[in-house]
């Protein structure tokens, strides 16, 4: 059951984040930490073409498609919204573009960061979904 | 707390009601005074009927309230006469309202008009649209050290082709003053009028338009304890001539046939359309408010006070902070910084966990970002109901955030 790939991820990331309760500090510093993980990005792609537009902050994404699956590298000039993408990407990186047209995205709110991580336009979140969405749309 | 802060905090239920939220983005746009929201609920269960047309007694209520607001306005900025205010949307109308008259009478093919690299988009665009379309050429004059316009380039892109000069009177992303009064003055030495722009000094140095000479200027009722939704373009009367605007509208005519208008005068030819008749009685009552509270002045020595205190502060933290103006630099109570080597957005997003609205961003004013090489600034801006026990938790929570970034 290949949907349960992603659905399993996103409860690991639950796990962690229920250890931080009501502690936003702790749950800011995980995603901070997260996105200092990303692989960087070769600066090559810091162009246009890879820019998501919506944020306040930069962010790029690319994504390659082999055999169905597809491979993202992502990054940003903002530590918060690095670390949303690296979370995004935990989740839907070498997946198949069917497993990521099928899943909801309700991570967000699911960590109860929803109020500090609403997707206004200003921090580009509902953008980064349609950005992925749209890579696992095309052929 | 300030005992003249503490009184002006009790008349803003927004305030009062949210004591843990602290809100230092006043030049995006003010919290209401009591006195404005009994205002608006005033409007519409004792007068709300469309003004100018009625014979009916509500009609002539509502109308009078709307002139005598007028009138308020006029004597606010002190305009020689009311028919010199314009009621509009707001300053981004003002500017598009004044733009569609001038481009549709006044310039011509080859004219220039003299801006500065730190005019907000809408005191641009409006020019840049119109301009690029009738072949009439922008200038823009550039900075100088303490961040003002620099007053001599601006003398120096002069020629006998400038037909305007629009400059805004404080910046809205840096916070400092310019020198209009120098530069109205060589302006008019060379027969060129100039348009003020006026939303972000409206609520904090008191406006006198004939003490500026100037010949236009425009504000926002919004950053002044005003409702949202109503502008003024304020027009001297000798331009009225050249304001006749390309859209038009019921209410600016005497007569209309099929295939001709007779136009009223300015300035019901400029209110085409139902105005934002409660707004423009809000903006009226905005301005009893501050008078009350010993006028513009008043609050501008309060906010004087409060800005000294977090200059003094942010200036503290110069090593880990790069901060847009200079202590040498005239301005209100508005400072942009940036966290060394840190995005605007996320110390913007961390202040907000600490309950802090700041503004972050390009403020609208793109081509003063591409001059300083950034993308952004955090910007603070205070209103005289703002407390040092604010600036004082802001700094704490600055402190938090550097830390959590590095
Ligand atoms: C200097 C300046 N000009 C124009 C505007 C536009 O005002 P409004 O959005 O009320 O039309 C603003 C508002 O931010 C401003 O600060």
């Amino acid at each position: 059951m290949s949907q349960n790939k992603i659905l399993k991820i996103e409860k690991e990331l639950l796990d962690e984040f229920e250890l931080f309760g009501d502690d936003w500090e702790a749950k800011y510093n995980y995603i901070i930490e997260l996105g200092k993980t990303l692989p960087a990005m070769p600066n090559q792609y810091k162009t246009d073409d890879y820019l998501i537009k919506g944020c306040q902050s930069r962010v790029w994404l690319k994504a390659d498609k082999e055999n169905n699956l597809l491979h993202f590298m992502a990054d940003s000039d903002a530590l918060i919204p690095k670390g949303i993408i690296a979370l995004l990407l935990k989740l839907v990186n070498h997946q198949s573009a069917d497993e990521i047209l099928n899943y909801d995205f309700g991570i967000i709110n699911k960590i109860g960061l929803q109020q500090h991580l609403s997707p206004t336009r200003a921090n580009g979140l509902v953008s980064m979904i349609n950005s992925i969405k749209q890579y696992a749309k095309a052929q | 707390m300030n005992e003249n802060i503490q009184k002006i905090r009790e008349q803003f239920p927004f305030i009062v009601q949210h004591p843990q939220s602290i809100y230092f983005d006043n030049a995006a746009t003010t919290q209401k005074p009591i006195e404005v929201l009994q205002s608006i609920q005033n409007y519409y269960k004792n007068i709300n009927a469309n003004i100018h047309r009625g014979v009916h007694k509500w009609s002539i209520l509502a109308t009078e309230a709307y002139e005598a607001a007028r009138k308020t306005v006029a004597q606010f900025i002190n305009a020689q006469d009311p028919t010199e205010i314009i009621f509009t949307s707001g300053t981004t109308h003002s500017v598009n309202l004044l733009a569609d008259c001038l481009f549709n009478t006044y310039f011509q093919s080859g004219d220039e008009i003299v801006l500065s690299i730190a005019e907000h988009h809408s005191n641009i665009l409006p020019w840049q649209n119109r301009a690029n379309k009738f072949g009439v050429h922008l200038k823009y004059a550039t900075l100088n050290h303490l961040y003002q316009v620099d007053v001599n380039h601006l003398k120096s892109l002069v020629t006998e082709k400038t037909k305007l000069i629009a400059i805004t009177y404080v910046s809205n992303t840096l916070g400092t003053i310019n020198e209009v009064k120098e530069i109205i003055q060589f302006a008019h030495q060379h027969n060129i009028p100039v348009l003020v722009d006026a939303a972000q000094s409206i609520a904090h140095l008191k406006t006198d338009v004939q003490q500026l000479n100037t010949d236009f200027l425009v504000f926002s009722g919004h950053k002044m304890y005003a409702p949202t939704g109503v502008g003024v373009l304020y027009a001297q009367k000798k331009y009225h001539s050249y304001l006749y605007p390309l859209s038009s509208g019921g209410g600016a005519i005497i007569d209309v046939d099929l295939h001709k208008t007779e136009f009223a005068d300015v300035p019901l030819r400029l209110e085409a359309g139902t105005p934002n008749i409660e707004a423009v009685i809000g903006l009226a009552d905005a301005i009893h408010f501050i008078n009350k509270n010993g006028g513009i002045h008043q609050f501008y020595l309060l906010e004087e006070h409060l800005k000294n205190y977090l200059y003094q502060r942010l200036f503290e933290l110069q090593d880990q902070l790069d901060i847009y103006t200079t202590l040498q630099s005239p301005s209100v109570s508005v400072i942009s910084f940036n966290v060394k080597n840190q995005h605007p957005f996320d110390v913007g997003t961390l202040l907000n966990n600490y309950g802090i609205a700041v503004r972050t961003g390009h403020h609208c004013t793109q081509p003063l970002m591409k001059h300083l090489k950034i993308q952004g600034t955090v910007r603070v801006s205070l209103a005289a109901y703002n407390t040092i026990e604010e600036i004082d938790r802001f700094i704490q929570a600055l402190h938090k955030t550097i830390k959590m970034l590095l």
